[in-house]
């Protein structure tokens, strides 16, 4: 009896929510029935994705990492701002970055909660203050237990000194370490700066922009963490490609996929070519491999941005439909002004 | 006005000549190093010559009378006086320092030649009593002396290598060293600040000898805990206070022997030094000089103590590039210079020639011959020398010279004694991330095993995987029994390794580890980046046991004797091995392309931004095609008439 309740609920909410939308763009709408494969495509995606493979033969700890990152997903969609803010501030004990997802789940409780965010009602703020607790209050005790364990502050700038200030230039698959091996010396903590201003200064404006679309905003956030931190591994690649099936829909509304899986693909295959010449071989130098972390890096960057065109646009079709015209009926081509 | 302003500048003029002239008719009292007792010492014997060195010594001063002028002023200068030889009321004081050379000639197996120059100065006095300043200096160099009481030195090891000692053809060397430059000090317990005193001392030291050892910092410098014991007298040995560090890259040349030679008494001008020519030296095998300063005691109940002063100078000719494969050795041959006289300052001068093998000269031929003949067990073995005494006037013959000669009789030589401990070092691997360095030690004794501690230092940029250490011997696990380890902070320190093993007898024990290559900022590489990185040796601290069987002698405190060789025949005595350095290479960037790399990497992370930045700035709006030129005008000229636009 409560499914068929369930059932008929679900059924208005998609005939009420249908309403609001121009009548051409109900393609554009997904139906549960189409939803109903997502998750074991994103889990497809995770566990059969060949990077995934790498880091575990690896033996990386960036498992790890993502299961905390997953398990903080997962309890804000559930709702449960306390569990949230600790695996929260599990990820950001780890490594610092993710506390740039901390405004996207924010929202996405604010959401939940059917709270508006407006900076002038009091309920909003009310909230904000209390998940801002249980994350500082959660973080701040696994850093004293960790000094308790320690007896010694000296695992701060070991850790989060080590991640923020780059002194080790071991090549990986990120921009920073070769900018760093060539940098001259009295721009270096100019330059280092910059980086690490790089990642936490995407926040705010998307925030703003991704509002109402807190689920995407994560997306985006993890994409700039893994593209942007200063020892990115395929690991972290790995993570937010596994978000790419929920954004299927997107498909059409995508410019460059196909270029961007060729560079990507390549690249992949690139890399250790171009490692082991310049290592062992000794016929190529750092040059080469570097120019590869370069092309591999804009082919990330094309991605995420793609999908947030692709996105973006969807979100202006089902505000103004699916097929428009100019003012003299001609078919009307999009542009961002 | 101006007649005023004259007059006084030629007063004050007047006023400096009068106060420059008073001054100047005062001898130097507090700088001169002229001591009554001394110098009337010194005029009593046949020669002087005096010290020729930087000091500062004035050339001849007033005579023994005129010093009781001004005792005042005097006694605060020089050093306090015995009170029994005060009481006597004698100002002349017997010389309380004294110097001996000595050199050792051994032809070894190979059919080259190990020459060994040892000068040893004594001086009892006392750096570090408080409240006097030690400023008279006769055979101690001042530039050493002051080292000693500003940075408050206990024990003080230099030495500067160009070549490697060959344990397995050569033998084993009487001291020690490895290539390059290596320093050790033991600084006084007083001292507050080691690192500091470390860090100046470096630099000062780097200054008097003309080496880069300002290149010693915190990157290459460790604090052993087991390796070092002093070798003077002392009491407390609190590891803080021992700074330990080696650069394998430092070249040895006539830059550095120059300052090195001028540290003695006679300099290069008499004695033995004239031999130390740096065109023959330096075409040599393996060069090794070392200035070794510490405190020993002034006698056998060691009531109180004396600052020795030891300068080494090991050098090995080749048979075929000094020797023309000509079995034949000379002084003339070694060093082209033969000798005329002893050091006037010496107090024993001495030529060993090694003739163990040369019983009744039927290896070699020496000449001039010499009657005194002198054994001594050196290194646990019992060796026979020829002694040239160059204090007696009739060593040096009719001509006034004297050219030892070695002409060999025979074509085969002398079986070479196999040394007891060698060790070698190597890297393996291929690439340039990782890589494993493997140490072996080889204990040759037929069936005494012996303990061995080792010390490694490794620079930072070698990452060790000390989990995979391990130690081997005859194919089996060999556990070391004391193990301390002190990992690399990256830029700040190395790492460090000692280890004490237990040696099987007639083994190889292997030790290896594995490390990984780190690749450094561009300004951290060498100018020659693809010559590779040195690393340092390895050593091994040992006492072994000689192969003459076991003495009843009590360990003796070697500190008195005088000679290099130690005085009372001991069934152990203690040996330092060191194996090669290391040449490793690093992975390294391309130097040419900063700025290029700069500007692509900015141009990437610029793509990022701005693609972020268009689709966060701007919204979706229909494109609507802008009209044509001719058509804008059309319609600019349609407003005006107030007509609709086209």
């Amino acid at each position: 009896m409560q499914d068929y309740n369930n059932g008929v609920f679900r059924k208005q909410k998609y005939a009420l929510d249908a309403n609001c939308y121009p009548h051409d763009c109900l393609e554009l709408i997904r139906t549960p029935n189409e939803m109903y494969y997502i998750p074991l495509k994103v889990a497809l995606f995770y566990l059969l994705n060949p990077f995934t493979i790498l880091s575990c033969v690896a033996k990386s700890t960036c498992g790890l990492n993502n299961a905390v990152i997953s398990l903080f997903i997962l309890c804000t969609m559930k709702g449960s701002a306390l569990l949230s803010a600790i695996f929260l501030a599990l990820a950001t004990y780890q490594s610092i970055y993710p506390l740039t997802l901390f405004p996207p789940a924010l929202l996405f409780l604010l959401q939940r909660l059917n709270i508006p965010v407006n900076l002038c009602w009091p309920s909003f703020w009310l909230f904000t203050m209390q998940y801002a607790v249980m994350f500082l209050g959660s973080l701040c005790t696994i850093v004293c237990l960790s000094f308790f364990l320690l007896s010694s502050w000296d695992f701060i700038p070991s850790v989060y000194g080590f991640i923020l200030s780059v002194p080790d230039l071991t090549p990986n698959i990120g921009l920073f370490w070769y900018f760093f091996a060539e940098m001259f010396e009295q721009f270096r903590l100019f330059f280092i700066c910059v980086f690490q201003v790089n990642i936490f200064f995407y926040t705010i404006p998307l925030s703003i922009k991704l509002k109402e679309h807190p689920v995407f905003l994560i997306f985006m956030q993890i994409a700039i963490i893994s593209i942007f931190k200063s020892y990115p591994t395929v690991g972290d690649i790995a993570l937010y490609m596994a978000f790419l099936p929920v954004w299927s829909h997107l498909y059409r509304f995508l410019r460059n996929i196909f270029l961007v899986s060729c560079v990507l693909l390549a690249c992949s295959t690139l890399f250790p070519v171009l490692w082991h010449l310049w290592i062992y071989a000794g016929s190529a130098n750092s040059n080469f491999y570097y120019a590869i972390t370069l092309l591999f890096n804009v082919g990330q960057i094309l991605l995420v941005s793609d999908y947030f065109y692709a996105y973006l646009r969807r979100e202006h079709h089902l505000m103004h439909g699916l097929y428009l015209k100019r003012k003299d009926g001609s078919e009307a081509s999009l542009v961002l002004k | 006005m101006a007649a005023y302003k004259h007059s006084a500048v030629l007063l004050l003029c007047c006023f400096a000549l009068v106060s420059d002239r008073t001054l100047a008719s005062k001898p130097d009292q507090n700088r001169a190093e002229p001591e009554p007792g001394p110098e009337s010492h010194a005029r009593k014997s046949d020669a002087i010559s005096p010290r020729e060195d930087d000091s500062n010594r004035e050339p001849e001063p007033e005579p023994a009378g005129s010093v009781q002028e001004d005792p005042g002023s005097r006694w605060q200068a020089t050093e306090a006086l015995d009170p029994a030889e005060e009481a006597a009321g004698t100002r002349r004081r017997a010389p309380n320092d004294q110097f001996q050379e000595e050199l050792v000639i051994r032809p070894l197996s190979s059919g080259d030649i190990y020459s060994s120059f040892q000068f040893r100065t004594r001086w009892d006095t006392d750096f570090f009593k408080p409240g006097r300043k030690v400023a008279n200096y006769r055979l101690f160099p001042k530039s050493l002396g002051q080292v000693i009481t500003k940075f408050s030195v206990r024990e003080l090891h230099v030495s500067f290598t160009q070549g490697f000692w060959r344990t397995m053809q050569w033998g084993p060397p009487f001291l020690s060293a490895p290539p390059g430059a290596e320093l050790w000090v033991w600084f006084q317990d007083t001292v507050t600040d080691v690192d500091g005193a470390w860090k100046e001392l470096t630099n000062v030291l780097s200054g008097i000898f003309c080496a880069s050892l300002n290149f010693i910092d915190s990157t290459n410098t460790v604090q052993p805990s087991a390796s070092f014991k002093p070798l003077g007298v002392g009491n407390v040995t609190n590891q803080k206070f021992l700074r330990y560090a080696v650069l394998p890259r430092e070249i040895v040349c006539t830059e550095n022997l120059t300052p090195w030679k001028k540290l003695l008494p006679c300099g290069s001008k008499t004695g033995l030094a004239v031999l130390l020519k740096s065109e023959k030296l330096f075409h040599s095998s393996f060069h090794s000089q070392a200035v070794h300063i510490r405190p020993v005691c002034q006698n056998w109940e060691c009531k109180s103590t004396s600052w020795e002063l030891r300068q080494t100078l090991n050098v090995v000719f080749d048979l075929h590039t000094s020797g023309q494969s000509k079995r034949e050795w000379s002084l003339f041959k070694m060093f082209s210079r033969t000798l005329t006289e002893a050091c006037p300052l010496a107090s024993s001068s001495k030529i060993y020639v090694d003739v163990t093998d040369n019983s009744q000269g039927a290896l070699f031929e020496l000449s001039p011959s010499t009657p005194s003949l002198s054994q001594a067990v050196v290194l646990g073995d019992r060796r026979t020398y020829s002694v040239y005494d160059l204090v007696n006037p009739d060593a040096f013959g009719a001509q006034r010279s004297l050219n030892i000669l070695l002409r060999w009789r025979t074509a085969d030589s002398a079986d070479a004694l196999r040394p007891l401990l060698h060790g070698e070092r190597y890297v393996a691997g291929y690439g340039l991330q990782t890589g494993e360095i493997h140490t072996l030690i080889y204990n040759n004794h037929p069936y005494r095993a012996f303990p061995v501690l080792l010390l490694d230092t490794v620079p930072w940029y070698l990452r060790l995987y000390i989990h995979t250490l391990s130690v081997t011997s005859r194919a089996r696990d060999n556990k070391p029994s004391y193990i301390h380890y002190q990992p690399s902070k990256d830029r700040l320190r190395p790492h460090l390794l000692e280890m004490l093993l237990q040696l099987p007898p007639n083994s190889v024990t292997e030790v290896t580890v594995q490390f990984e290559r780190a690749l450094l900022k561009w300004t951290e590489y060498t100018p020659d980046p693809n010559h590779g990185f040195y690393v340092g040796h390895s050593m091994g601290v040992s006492i072994l046991y000689s192969i003459l069987g076991s003495w009843s002698s009590v360990a003796m405190d070697t500190n008195v004797c005088v000679s290099v060789f130690p005085c009372k025949e001991e069934s152990t005595y203690f040996v330092r091995v060191y194996t090669e350095p290391l040449l490793v290479n690093l992975p390294t960037p391309d130097f040419s392309m900063p700025y290029n790399v700069i500007c692509l990497t900015c141009t990437v992370v610029a793509v990022g931004y701005g693609s972020l930045y268009n689709l966060l700035t701007r919204t979706f709006q229909v494109d609507e095609p802008s009209p044509s030129l001719a058509k804008r005008l059309a319609n600019i000229i349609r407003r005006m008439r107030g007509v609709p636009l086209l």
